[in-house]
């Protein structure tokens, strides 16, 4: 290690910082990258059909696809409010 | 049937043409008759490089179009009998490349030769797509920096799903990672992602590092492919990448910092 070395490495390095963020970055568009066009549309539509019965919040809902050897797995996740925030089911005509 | 290879990258100015220019030349040098054909409709430039751009008659759409035989848009190379350049069209749009013209035009050359070198434009637009449609083996040329990289990752997804053998189900194209514009001094210094970085990233084999050189730029000025240059870093690490790609189990150099004298290791840098 030469003399000036020495006092640069008190400094962080840019490379590690880049390795770092493309790496967050990379396994998030590799994991956005397997899901059919479909499914931000899916979710939306979903949200409607439960809020027509459930008041829940825009980000209740998550729509996965997961996929492994053998099979693909859509998984829909709602969370509900607590029972006492609950709007009734509005009575059709 | 020829092995068709896309040289391809996503980012643009990462070295795909330099690339395309000296491989195909390099598989020439071989002994197996190469074609190298430019895809950037509109901005053709594969001509230059290859310093034949004052020979160029038909071009890539004149032969979709049939308006050239195949053989009178083929330009034969100067200094090496089995190599062969396609041009791009300059003046038309980008939609005069069909899929089907294309197919047609890789389909008549693999009769003919040994390896078909596609050089993709940058971007994921149509010449992109149709660069890489009908490979067998894709070169992602990558820089050490971080919008290359995340592209070169981008564009590896795109072969895995919109290639002809993604959709026909077959054996996936071959990915070979090419580490372009390397400087082993930056990387010592922190101040560049490491091949070893780049690989943890986008997990590829390695086909070879080439080094940021004075070599390319003057071998572009001459337009000589710079595998020609036989003295220079870029001018051997394009020979060994060549070597590699033919299954011969080369070394990798241009990777570490050449040893230094006493006032460089004093000095650091």
């Amino acid at each position: 290690m030469g003399l000036l070395d020495y006092f640069r490495n008190t400094r962080p390095s840019t490379a590690a910082i880049a390795k770092e963020r493309l790496q967050i970055l990379v396994a998030h568009e590799r994991s956005e990258r397997n899901k059919p066009d479909y499914l931000p549309m899916l979710q939306q539509e979903l949200l409607e059909v439960i809020r027509k019965y459930v008041d829940v919040d825009q980000d209740a809902i998550s729509v996965t696809m997961e996929q492994d050897d053998k099979r693909e797995i859509l998984e829909l996740n709602i969370i509900l409010p607590d029972e006492s925030q609950r709007k009734k089911p509005t009575k059709r005509a | 049937m020829a092995r068709i290879i896309v040289v391809t990258s996503g980012k643009g100015g990462v070295g795909k043409t330099t690339t395309s220019a000296a491989i195909s030349m390099g598989l020439a040098l071989k002994g197996y008759r190469t074609a190298v054909i430019d895809f950037d409709v509109g901005l053709r430039n594969l001509d230059l490089i290859m310093g034949c751009e004052r020979r160029v008659v038909y071009d890539f759409v004149n032969v979709i179009n049939g308006e050239a035989a195949l053989n009178q848009a083929l330009i034969k190379d100067k200094r090496c009998d089995k190599l062969f350049i396609l041009p791009a069209s300059q003046t038309r749009d980008k939609d005069s490349l069909t899929s089907e013209g294309v197919g047609k035009v890789l389909g008549d050359l693999s009769k003919d030769f040994d390896y078909i070198v596609c050089d993709s434009p940058a971007g994921i637009e149509r010449g992109a797509m149709l660069a890489m449609y009908y490979a067998d083996d894709a070169i992602v040329v990558t820089n050490p920096e971080v919008s290359s990289v995340r592209d070169s990752d981008r564009m590896l997804g795109i072969l895995a799903s919109k290639s002809r053998r993604a959709e026909r189900g077959e054996e996936p194209i071959k990915e070979y990672l090419l580490l372009t514009r390397y400087s082993p001094h930056r990387v010592k210094l922190g101040e560049m992602l490491s091949v070893e970085d780049v690989q943890d990233i986008l997990s590829l084999h390695l086909l070879g590092v080439i080094p940021e050189s004075k070599a390319v730029l003057n071998a572009s000025n001459s337009g000589i492919p710079v595998i020609l240059d036989e003295k220079s870093d870029a001018g051997q690490a394009f020979s060994d990448v060549v070597r590699r790609y033919l299954g011969e189990d080369v070394t990798h150099r241009f990777i570490e910092l050449e040893k230094k004298s006493l006032f460089g290791r004093l000095f650091g840098g």
